[in-house]
């Protein structure tokens, strides 16, 4: 089984030369600390920067530099900010080319609930259903179960949707998982996972195509 | 040269009355126009409608101004940082309009542009949605969103001059650009107001045209909500 670390180490694995990603809070953006060194790749914050870098020395924290997270930051060589409305025409216009972002709940057919519990606080979808309406190129990372053991991989969400039919790839502590027509697709098991585990941690419709192999991290 | 000057805060913030609705700048705490906020909290204006990306902390940025229970109504995409926000929240006192981000910054960059309404993709098949036109084009759905009608749209810069031309630093920018020429009036403050000329047209981010009133800003917190930092190797 994987710790948040694996999950973004397995999903950094993803990010390719050239591409331009979006983190979304919690493990997406521990990304960023996995991705291979021998490629180029840009950060994207929507509160109005592309080509964030690590967070700053101590004394050097800039109240006018943040990410997403209000958490402050530094800029690479190549770095550009801009306003908000700009910011998601990156993301609406599909030039943002790979989301990553976490979930409470994703169905068989790609729906995402993320941001409501009902009769709890709601503190708002921030930038997330724009992101998932519009990105092509979303993956999910997530814990399988919940802490009761409850599956969060269903047939259909109960809680409040943030957008529908978008996710397109779900990796999780236990599986690689993609989204198809005909339900959750297992293309790798966690080291030390087994099918069966996988099998009786989903709810939704599971895919095993034959022999399945193990993730590489 | 249209002069936008005015001597301070309290000439700028003229005309603003109970009831009205608001623009505010910045994301978290980042960006927000300070002097506007604390001059709205010392005339004491209430039943405010305040679109913000968010709604400061308990103690800050806007949540000086719920503190006091001058706002009546939130447009915001995200209000988890704040206490007594979600205390008047729960009790009814407040009502809230979450919508999506980019939305939200598109509703304000279409009242700037003279759009009465836009498709997006964001929130289609969600509650954002409920109660709102949606129409397909090339296959994908999309949400009607009208744009936002203001009266004041208060802003705050890096650097501005008499002009009102404005320069924005860092992340600092945000929502401040979109809500510039979005309501009736645009009240921009700035940390160094120059003389006309003083800017390079070249590197202008807003021009004057959508301010009305501009001035030199004093006492900046720029407090930082989540100070992030790593160890020298």
């Amino acid at each position: 089984m994987l710790n948040k670390e694996g999950i973004a180490k397995r999903i950094a694995k993803e990010v390719q030369d050239g591409y331009y990603v979006n983190l979304g809070i919690g493990i997406p953006t521990l990304v960023a600390n996995f991705v291979r060194e021998d490629i180029n790749v840009e950060f994207q914050s929507e509160n109005g920067v592309l080509g964030m870098g690590p967070f700053p020395f101590e004394g050097e924290e800039d109240a006018d530099i943040i990410n997403a997270g209000k958490q402050t930051i530094t800029t690479m060589p190549g770095a550009s900010f801009f306003d908000s409305a700009t910011s998601f025409g990156m993301i609406r216009g599909k030039h943002v080319d790979l989301t990553i972002l976490g979930a409470m709940e994703v169905a068989e057919n790609g729906d995402i609930a993320n941001w409501k519990i009902p009769g709890k606080m709601v503190k708002g979808m921030g930038g997330a259903m724009d992101l998932v309406a519009s990105a092509e190129n979303i993956i999910v990372a997530m814990m399988h179960t919940n802490r009761a053991g409850a599956s969060k991989l269903l047939k259909k969400c109960s809680l409040p949707l943030t957008g529908v039919g978008c996710v397109k790839k779900i990796v999780t502590n236990l599986a690689v998982l993609e989204v198809t027509n005909e339900g959750f697709l297992l293309l790798e098991r966690a080291p030390g996972i087994t099918v069966a585990e996988i099998k009786n941690a989903t709810e939704g419709t599971l895919i095993v195509p034959g022999d399945v192999p193990e993730m590489r991290i | 040269m249209i002069r936008k000057t005015v001597s301070n805060v309290q000439e700028a913030l003229k005309g603003v009355e109970d009831g009205m609705t608001l623009m505010l700048g910045g994301f978290g705490l980042c960006g927000i126009p300070e002097n506007a906020i604390t001059e709205l909290v010392r005339l004491g204006i209430k039943d405010l409608c305040c679109i913000s990306n968010n709604a400061g902390v308990d103690d800050f940025g806007l949540g000086l101004l719920l503190q006091q229970r001058q706002v009546q109504k939130m447009i915001s995409s995200y209000v988890g940082e704040n206490d007594e926000f979600e205390r008047q929240m729960l009790s009814g006192e407040l009502a809230v309009e979450l919508t999506p981000q980019g939305t939200l910054a598109e509703k304000c960059r279409a009242a700037q542009a003279g759009f009465p309404a836009f498709y997006t993709p964001a929130g289609y098949g969600t509650e954002v949605a409920e109660g709102k036109e949606t129409r397909e084009f090339n296959g994908k759905m999309y949400v009607l969103e009208e744009a936002f009608k203001a009266d004041y749209s208060f802003v705050k810069a890096w650097k501005g001059d008499e002009a009102g031309n404005l320069i924005f630093k860092g992340t600092a920018r945000n929502f401040n650009p979109c809500m510039c020429g979005a309501a009736k009036i645009t009240v921009a403050e700035v940390e160094e107001l120059v003389p006309a000329g003083a800017l390079d047209p070249n590197e202008i981010h807003v021009p004057g045209i959508f301010i009305q009133r501009i001035f030199q800003g004093v006492d900046y917190e720029k407090r930082i909500e989540q100070r992030t930092v790593r160890k020298r190797a």
